[in-house]
């Protein structure tokens, strides 16, 4: 089976995110004066080949603490898991 | 000759930067330059390695993140387990931390901006555990000052509580960024590190993490020669480990 899986990673709580800062001081200058709390993460989109949707999210967890994400500074959450055509095959269309 | 001549190992990643500056820098101190690619696991033969500061990978995903996979690595990660001396500046630093190999992380500056000039440095432990060694493997008395540049957009080093009590109850902080007069304080902080740490020491005090830059600042025609006392250390411990 083939697998789009899209993982969300974002900055601990607490840890002070200037980003979502910045764009939070820009949002007044554009009359949207009751907005606070920003804050600005990732989205990973991946596909992938596994046996099954347990296996496949399984994967994708391990990637995400070995690499996607940096466990020292950043939480990450497997946001949509969704079955799609086999990667086999749409590789071969695409050769 | 009196003193063996060190071979120092620069790795060279793609968009590494200050490679070149750090060969130049190290030759400067009297010791060998060598150059090593990340593609190859050869240190060849390097008494001590560098990695150097830069943009590596384009910083994608995060600084640090993919370099620390490059064939290279695994050898420096071997190298740093059997205690060789590595010194990581600035995208270095981040490599290493990315790798394990120091404790903590370095994010996204304070204030946003991408930061370049001259600062101060103070000497917080001049080697790992606190110790006033004499003799050369020691960067400096704790309180000494330096004077190096930084040029970066992700210096502020973050670690847990956990970590960061051990740090300091270890004397594994190196450097805090400071006054001109040695003050140490949010005013003096260029990018928000927590406790304006600088700089870091592994566990075993072998392996060197920091933001600012020692190779920019080692030859006297060119301005402060703030990070001969850090490369000095460097090329000290190496020689520490040539066979007479």
């Amino acid at each position: 089976m083939s697998y789009r899986v899209v993982v969300g990673v974002r900055l601990k709580e607490g840890l002070l995110d200037p980003q979502g800062k910045a764009v939070e001081a820009a949002l007044p200058s554009l009359g949207w004066t009751n907005v606070s709390g920003v804050r600005v993460g990732k989205e990973i989109e991946l596909e992938l080949d596994a046996p099954d949707e347990a296996a496949a999210r399984a994967q994708v967890v391990e990637m995400s603490e070995r690499f996607l994400s940096n466990p020292v500074i950043e939480t990450f959450e497997i946001l949509r898991v969704s079955e799609i055509m086999a990667l086999s095959q749409s590789n071969q269309k695409a050769t | 000759m009196s003193e063996p001549r060190p071979r120092i190992g620069v790795v060279t990643f793609p968009g590494s930067l200050d490679d070149r500056d750090a060969l130049r820098a190290v030759a400067l101190m009297g010791a060998e330059p060598v150059s090593v690619w990340h593609a190859h696991r050869s240190l060849g033969d390097a008494d001590a390695v560098i990695l150097p500061g830069g943009f590596s990978y384009g910083d994608y995903l995060r600084t640090g993140a993919i370099a620390r996979f490059a064939p290279a690595m695994e050898s420096v990660a071997a190298f740093a387990a059997a205690g060789g001396p590595v010194l990581g500046i600035c995208n270095g630093f981040q490599i290493l931390c990315e790798a394990g190999l120091l404790p903590g992380a370095l994010v996204r500056n304070k204030g946003l901006a991408f930061v370049c000039r001259w600062l101060t440095i103070r000497v917080e432990n001049g080697e790992a555990g606190g110790h006033e060694s004499s003799g050369n493997l020691t960067i400096g008395r704790r309180g000494e000052l330096l004077s190096v540049p930084i040029k970066h957009g992700e210096g502020r080093f973050v670690a847990s509580p956990d970590t960061l009590e051990r740090l300091e109850g270890d004397g594994r902080v190196a450097f805090r960024y400071a006054s001109p007069g040695g003050e140490v304080s949010e005013d003096f902080n260029p990018n928000g590190s927590t406790a304006s740490i600088a700089g870091v020491w592994n566990e075993a005090g072998n392996v060197l993490g920091l933001m600012p830059h020692p190779e920019h600042a080692v030859d006297p025609d060119l301005g402060p020669t703030g990070g001969q006392p850090i490369l000095q250390w460097l090329l000290s411990a190496a020689r520490a480990r040539v066979p007479a």
